[in-house]
């Protein structure tokens, strides 16, 4: 294993590697195709080297420990808004997740759904490409159009693209209130309709999941009063899709919202969990296809879905628009069944001429997308 | 700005070739009259104009892919135009390119309330998509000034932001998907209606890349639920410095304006001159809009008023009406045509960290004697986006170079303080010169490789973005 402590070994250790490399931050999230080679960990090359709470950003190495970056954050009441999931428990892994393997692999949380994705908080990124070279794109700066936009192309491209050594972050504050409406709904058709209603309103809805047995959970964050204000608005307008209960306990508000973003209902089961994303309408049809144990996120463009071992989710599905992700199986299910959504011909080979130009040598996690 | 000689052999061919587009396009999408071309031969950046060879205006995806198919076998540039309000030259032409015009392509396609997206033809304006959706309470929040006028194609080439950025985001963070033609006429659906790519995120390429990655012809945006209501103050400063700190104190103290705008003396006394808003006297203003429940705002404005008062303001106006928060809004609306009444302007576009501001604009205001040449600033302070605006005489020779010398002097100081060329209006070729300031070679290199992957003959706007030095090899391969 080689573990580089800076961005000129990184640099070197690619432009050197002639063998695939298994690109890693902390190693918590085995995702995608087992990968051959040598592993190369990030994790020794961390450490925050700019954080202005007044411009709402920071930036740090892509081996910091994501709780150290929160840490950070939380003394002057920030946070980064995406709500990274941490999927420790879910995959069964030990282990610190970092700030790099968290943009490598555009890991949001619930409240994806209103303040967008680790994509889209994410304002620059330094990175090693196959060559060896550094690149740079973006910046520290929200608005930014210099030039085309590798940062959000980096994202989400688990290491095949280049080895990130430094990202940048927006960030926002914390509110001061949050509360969870919780409405009782049965299945995933009263479900969405229910969360539409919710996100279609002017409250300001930070995150709309359905735990089935549980119900419809329906999050709000702000200021007191106005938290207060748009509970009671919300009640109103969800009564007619089942009774309404509000939380406002900051301990048990923080805990739903923990175990909806981690996915922690489907940690304890047996079985392969698939991810998919669609448009919200679509996921009761989809549900009725899949006929397993789910969980909804984003309003129900998130389907979390629970299959037995070895299945290919997307068999039972048929055609559909959006995307199935296999996130936890064994290798061998990893190796036998695509775990990233085959693309449409035309894009894959857009994607494989990328990670041709990107990586020429095939060393960057290789396979690993598909 | 140094423009690639026209290829002679394309304009010797020039008959041919729009023979060809008319064989598969209707009769009036092609147009190759000199004094219709014409109208093609600048954008907003109207400093440069040169006449296309033909124009082409298609009214489907279909026609786009037509086109696009004659000029990628013919080895003809194409530059794609939205509504041609790039401040950045994003659609200027070179005499031997074809003009491809989306504007005729502007239907609405698809409006689903539950799912909350958009689906239209990219010629729509940015103003008349929140149009198709607001007497339903909802709207589409990227808000250009131009946003009468400009195309969501160009929104989406050219990433636009708006002054309700720093809650909203940009165009990349409300589009969802995209229909795009490339170069050689393939028609490509990348995203949907759903969030997130299920691979590489190719949507997020494409939104920024200038129309040099394709021609998009559809888009799926997000729409939002409008907010219960929105309301502006006014802060006015004796100084530059201070009001910066204000903003950085608000931003600290957790609140999250909508918009929080920036003018200095300058830009007050020419807005005041023009729209007679009511502006105080004094070196700095703030407009700040927070937006939400009635408690919500009364609770954001207090806490604004407790942070400014610390700050010793001249003044603090809330606006107590519809009509008074118009009032407040006005001057800041019509700067730019304010500006443009007393004298020519060169709009510039850096962002900077907002703890910069204070020395920026100090540097700047030195720099205005040494080029002696005035500079109003206003800006979006929150997101650290500035505007400045440089005057000058177009008619006195020497005063537009004069004028491109202290933009770029001023551009390379925003770059020098940890901030950007261009935060809104994109590279196009008025930054095109400056890339090297910001990006070094491996940087530039790794952004050109995708424009070999989506256009491999460098066809399509290739003059753009890249310094001609930078990008010749590609454009001669």
């Amino acid at each position: 294993m080689m573990k580089p402590e800076t961005e000129d070994e990184v640099a070197g250790a690619v432009g050197a590697a002639t063998e695939p490399l298994h690109v890693v931050g902390g190693g918590t999230r085995a995702v995608g195709r087992p990968v051959p080679g040598e592993v190369l960990n990030l994790s020794n090359l961390s450490g925050i080297t700019l954080y202005e709470p007044e411009a709402l950003t920071v930036v740090a190495r892509a081996g910091t420990r994501l709780a150290d970056l929160e840490a950070a954050l939380s003394k002057e009441g920030q946070r980064l808004a995406f709500e990274p999931a941490d999927w420790r428990g879910l995959l069964g892994h030990g282990g610190h997740p970092t700030v790099g393997g968290m943009v490598a692999a555009n890991i949001s949380g619930s409240r994806r759904v209103q303040a967008g994705a680790c994509r889209d908080a994410l304002l620059g990124v330094r990175f090693v490409d196959g060559t060896g070279a550094i690149v740079k794109n973006g910046g520290r700066v929200m608005k930014n159009v210099t030039g085309y936009d590798l940062v959000k192309l980096m994202a989400g491209s688990w290491g095949t693209l280049g080895v990130l050594t430094e990202v940048a972050l927006k960030v926002l504050p914390v509110p001061a209130a949050a509360a969870t409406l919780v409405v009782s709904v049965e299945g995933a058709t009263a479900a969405v309709a229910a969360m539409s209603a919710a996100l279609g309103s002017p409250h300001d809805v930070t995150g709309a999941a359905f735990v089935p047995g549980e119900g419809v959970l329906i999050r709000i964050e702000g200021f007191a009063a106005s938290v207060e204000y748009r509970a009671d608005k919300l009640e109103e307008l969800l009564v007619p899709h089942g009774p309404v209960r509000i939380e406002t306990d900051p301990v048990r508000v923080s805990a739903v919202w923990k175990r909806v973003t981690n996915v922690t209902l489907f940690a304890e089961k047996g079985g392969d969990v698939w991810r998919l994303s669609v448009r919200p309408s679509d996921a009761p049809a989809l549900l009725a296809g899949l006929a397993c144990e789910y969980m909804l996120d984003w309003g129900g463009g998130l389907i979390w879905a629970l299959l037995p071992e070895g299945e290919d989710a997307r068999a039972r599905l048929g055609q559909f628009k959006g995307h199935a992700t296999l996130i936890r199986a064994s290798e061998d299910t990893r190796a036998r069944i695509a775990p990233f959504h085959p693309e449409p011909p035309a894009l894959a080979k857009i994607s494989a001429d990328l990670r041709a130009r990107f990586d020429p040598k095939g060393i960057l996690n290789p396979g690993l997308m598909g | 700005m140094q423009i690639p000689a026209p290829d002679p052999t394309i304009i010797a061919r020039r008959s041919d070739i729009v023979a060809r587009l008319r064989r598969v396009l209707p009769a009036d999408a092609v147009i190759d009259d000199p004094t219709e071309t014409r109208a093609y031969e600048c954008d907003a950046l109207a400093a440069y104009r040169c006449p296309p060879l033909a124009v082409v205006l298609p009214r489907s995806t279909d026609e786009v892919a037509a086109a696009l198919k004659v000029c990628h076998a013919e080895g003809v540039p194409v530059v794609p135009r939205g509504s041609g309000t790039s401040l950045a030259g994003g659609a200027l032409p070179t005499a031997d390119s074809v003009i491809l015009g989306i504007a005729r392509m502007n239907r609405v396609l698809e409006v689903d309330y539950a799912d909350r997206f958009i689906r239209v033809e990219a010629g729509r304006t940015n103003l008349s998509v929140t149009g198709a959706v607001e007497a339903d309470g909802f709207f589409y929040a990227p808000d250009p000034s131009s946003q009468l006028a400009c195309a969501i194609a160009g929104n989406i080439a050219m990433n636009s932001g708006g002054a309700h950025c720093l809650k909203y985001g940009v165009t990349t963070n409300n589009l969802l998907g995209v229909t795009m033609v490339t170069m050689a006429g393939e028609v490509l659906q990348i995203g949907g209606a759903h969030m997130d790519a299920g691979g590489l995120d190719l949507l997020g390429v494409v939104c920024g890349s200038e129309g040099q990655l394709g021609v998009v012809t559809e888009a799926t945006l997000r729409i939002l639920p409008k907010p219960e209501g929105a309301r502006p103050v006014l802060i006015a400063f004796n100084s530059n410095e201070v009001a910066g700190a204000c903003v950085a104190d608000i931003i600290k103290a957790g609140v999250l304006p909508v918009a929080i705008e920036f003018m200095d003396r300058p830009c007050i006394r020419a807005c005041e001159d023009f729209a007679k808003a009511g502006y105080p006297d004094c070196e700095a203003l703030l407009i700040v809009e927070v937006e939400g429940a009635p408690a919500e705002i009364d609770e954001q404005l207090a806490l604004i008023r407790q942070i400014t008062m610390r700050h010793d303001p001249v003044e603090f106006r809330e606006a107590a009406s519809e009509d008074e928060a118009k009032k407040i809004w006005l001057g800041r609306k019509s700067a730019f045509g304010a500006m443009g009444q007393i004298n020519d302007y060169m709009c510039l576009d850096g962002t900077i960290p907002v703890s910069a501001l204070p020395h920026v604009l100090k540097r700047i205001g030195e720099m205005s004697r040494e080029y002696g040449l005035d500079v109003a600033n206003v800006f979006h302070a929150g997101d650290g986006n500035m505007h400045p605006l440089i005057l000058f005489d177009a008619n006195k020779p020497g005063d537009l170079e004069t004028c491109e010398a202290f933009g770029a002097a001023i551009l390379k100081l925003c770059v020098e303080v940890g901030g950007c060329l261009t935060g809104e209006h994109g590279v196009g070729i008025e930054k095109r010169d400056l890339m090297p300031d910001q990006y070094s070679p491996a940087d530039m290199e790794a952004q050109m490789r995708v424009k070999d992957v989506f256009d491999p003959t460098w066809l399509l706007n290739p003059a753009k973005v890249f310094p001609l030095t930078v990008s010749a090899g590609r454009r001669a391969a």
